[in-house]
């Protein structure tokens, strides 16, 4: 008898738990969400996004990152490929020397001492608080000299009218347009689709985070083996870093 | 020295109207050149990802050279005091605004959002010599504009020395200005050089004068009026100053260059292995707008001969045209070099030397910047008394200093 009267309890508080989990629930998700950025928050020095890409991970002729980033950005070519715009590329090196070959993605580096943004007449190339450099598509007025500065030919010009484009990465004809990390992502606390595509193929080639935080996946992997900096000498600080170059 | 006498030209023949019409279609022609391009989009064009500075930013960079140049003439009166240029000081000033507005409006139509314009002038960002350029060149307009005044109003006259210093000391920052949108560009081998101002300075010097010699050799010969060859030879040796200079500030760059290992590279595509950017560099830039143009200024046998002078100012005009396109389309032609010790390539044209041809739209649209000078100039003489009457040796005196 007490053993049905303890099953029956156990029961309800199993069923009550359950419920309560349920209900609750939403509320520790909803308190989550809250912990993002809202629209209207500013964004804050206290992060400086990168990313770290192990180029002894990345193979060649793979080019998960590259048909991400298209697919995230609408970035449909017109066959044409000295115009089409290329956010992110696959760039093969051979070493002179010793013939080593090395495989790597490409794309805006995110410098914290941009040329783009040194040399834009009117600011719309500018950086982000958290580190990230953009382009103000409503202030581009097209005159590529970002372009012509930036040492890693990571922008390109839209050069023609852009149809079907996606909602969150809107483009334009006749301005200036890179990498953007995903900011669109980032800012809704994602990861940028380059990134989640060579985690999700299992490459684990790319890895992002906030650089200004020194328990940050990114921060301890570049502690324990480092991680170079293209064309260094230029001392632009950038926020993309390289392992095995 | 005499009073010398300003009138406006009658321009009333049929050559007159006939050469406004020329100018004004050739200008149309550009604007339709533009259209085509802006609403296709720049594919059309031959610039690219790669080549982002094409033909229009050839001819734009060389009219606001050009420009600043012009006024040497207006300036070596009033700075440097030598009375012989006094007379030419109006067409001068002139001339340099003409030319400004011209390279300004190619600069201005190849822009992928000219609609912008209004953005242009009013958001800056100060640590951008782009955007210095910008209120250079206002400022240049606004000066010379002043400076001009100054020389034709005669209740004005006492400021007229001051305004040409301010005038002079601005053309040089201006020039210091354009040069240094190259020079201060890190990125690319061909450029990042302090050398590229000055350079861009004495470029200007050469250009200016031969447009400006042309410019007044056919008014005073289209209008009958007489031109003597005291202010001719003036201007012919102070242009083989010039020429030599260009000469040799292009081989201090060149030399400098090819000291320094980093830069072998793009030397010997520059010189030795570039293709059309090697045979423009020594046959358009040092040969027809260089060596031939200096020893033509200097044979004795040609010395007073216009027309050979005229020829010498268009050799110049030419060979300067081929040093922009080398400096602008060769620097960026030779691949960036992201990946020092290492051979490159990529989807995105990496490590090979990128290829551009100019389409016949950018072509028109540079030669309609041309055409918009020439045609402010042609106008202008008209409206207003820029020329004297007479630039006689009897008039210029050519003893006086």
């Amino acid at each position: 008898m007490s053993d049905q009267i303890n099953d029956s309890r156990r029961n309800f508080l199993s069923k009550a738990a359950i419920a309560g989990s349920i209900t609750i629930a939403p509320g520790v998700f909803l308190h989550q969400t809250a912990q993002a950025k809202s629209d209207d928050q500013a964004v804050s020095s206290n992060t400086r996004w990168g990313m770290l890409i192990d180029t002894d991970k990345c193979s060649k002729g793979c080019t998960d990152c590259v048909d991400a980033c298209n697919n995230e950005h609408s970035l449909t070519g017109f066959d044409r490929p000295t115009t089409d715009a290329q956010y992110i590329r696959k760039v093969s090196l051979v070493e002179k020397q010793t013939g080593h070959e090395i495989s790597l993605p490409m794309m805006c580096q995110h410098c914290e001492t941009a040329p783009c943004v040194d040399v834009c007449p009117t600011g719309a190339s500018f950086k982000r608080e958290d580190g990230l450099a953009l382009v103000d598509k409503h202030i581009c007025i097209g005159c590529r000299y970002c372009m012509m500065a930036c040492p890693y030919k990571a922008r390109s010009f839209v050069h023609e009218e852009i149809k079907n484009q996606t909602l969150s990465a809107p483009r334009g004809k006749g301005t200036v347009e890179s990498c953007t990390m995903c900011v669109h992502r980032i800012d809704k606390d994602g990861i940028p689709a380059c990134v989640e595509a060579c985690t999700e193929e299992n490459h684990n080639a790319m890895i992002f985070g906030d650089l200004n935080d020194p328990n940050s996946t990114i921060s301890q992997e570049l502690k324990k083996h480092g991680g170079k900096q293209i064309r260094a000498d230029l001392r632009l600080n950038t926020g993309v870093r390289y392992q095995g170059l | 020295m005499k009073k010398i006498e300003y009138t406006k030209i009658k321009g009333q023949s049929l050559a007159y109207y006939g050469l406004l019409a020329g100018l004004g279609f050739m200008i149309l022609m550009g604007l339709l050149a533009t259209w085509y391009m802006e609403h296709n989009g720049h594919y059309v064009t031959g610039m690219s990802n790669q080549i982002v500075w094409g033909m229009p930013h050839v001819f734009a960079v060389f009219l606001i050279v050009a420009a600043s140049g012009a006024l040497n003439v207006a300036s070596i009166a009033s700075v440097f005091g030598k009375k012989i240029y006094d007379p030419l000081s109006r067409l001068s000033a002139l001339l340099a605004i003409a030319l400004l507005a011209g390279g300004l409006v190619v600069l201005l139509l190849d822009l992928g959002r000219p609609d912008r314009l209004i953005v242009a002038i009013t958001t800056y960002n100060f640590k951008s010599i782009f955007a210095w350029n910008i209120i250079l060149y206002t400022g240049f307009f606004a000066i010379v504009g002043g400076y001009l005044w100054m020389m034709m109003d005669h209740n004005m006259h006492q400021f007229k020395k001051k305004v040409g210093l301010a005038a002079f000391v601005w053309r040089l920052v201006l020039t210091t200005g354009t040069g240094s949108i190259f020079g201060f560009l890190v990125a690319r081998s061909a450029y990042d050089a302090a050398i590229m101002a000055p350079m861009f300075v004495i470029m200007s010097f050469s250009f200016g004068l031969a447009i400006f010699i042309l410019v007044l050799m056919a008014a005073y010969n289209w209008t009958g009026r007489e031109l003597g060859d005291a202010v001719i030879a003036r201007l012919r040796n102070l242009l083989g100053v010039f020429v030599a200079s260009v000469l040799y500030i292009t081989t201090v760059y060149h030399l400098t260059n090819l000291y320094i290992t980093e830069h072998h590279g793009v030397e010997q595509f520059i010189l030795r292995d570039g293709g059309i950017y090697t045979n423009l560099f020594w046959i358009g830039q040092v040969l027809v707008g260089g060596l031939i143009p200096l020893a033509l200024i200097y044979a004795p046998g040609v010395k007073n001969c216009r027309k050979t002078l005229g020829l010498i100012s268009t050799m110049i005009i030419i060979g300067g045209l081929c040093q922009m396109y080398v400096i602008i389309i060769g620097g960026q032609a030779y691949p960036m070099e992201i990946f020092p010790g290492y051979e490159v390539s990529s989807s995105f044209f990496d490590g090979i030397v990128n290829q551009y041809a100019p389409t016949l739209p950018e072509i028109i649209l540079g030669l309609s910047g041309m055409a918009v000078s020439l045609l402010l100039v042609t106008f202008m003489i008209k409206v207003l008394s820029f020329l004297p009457t007479s630039l006689a040796d009897s008039v210029t005196d050519p003893h006086a200093k």
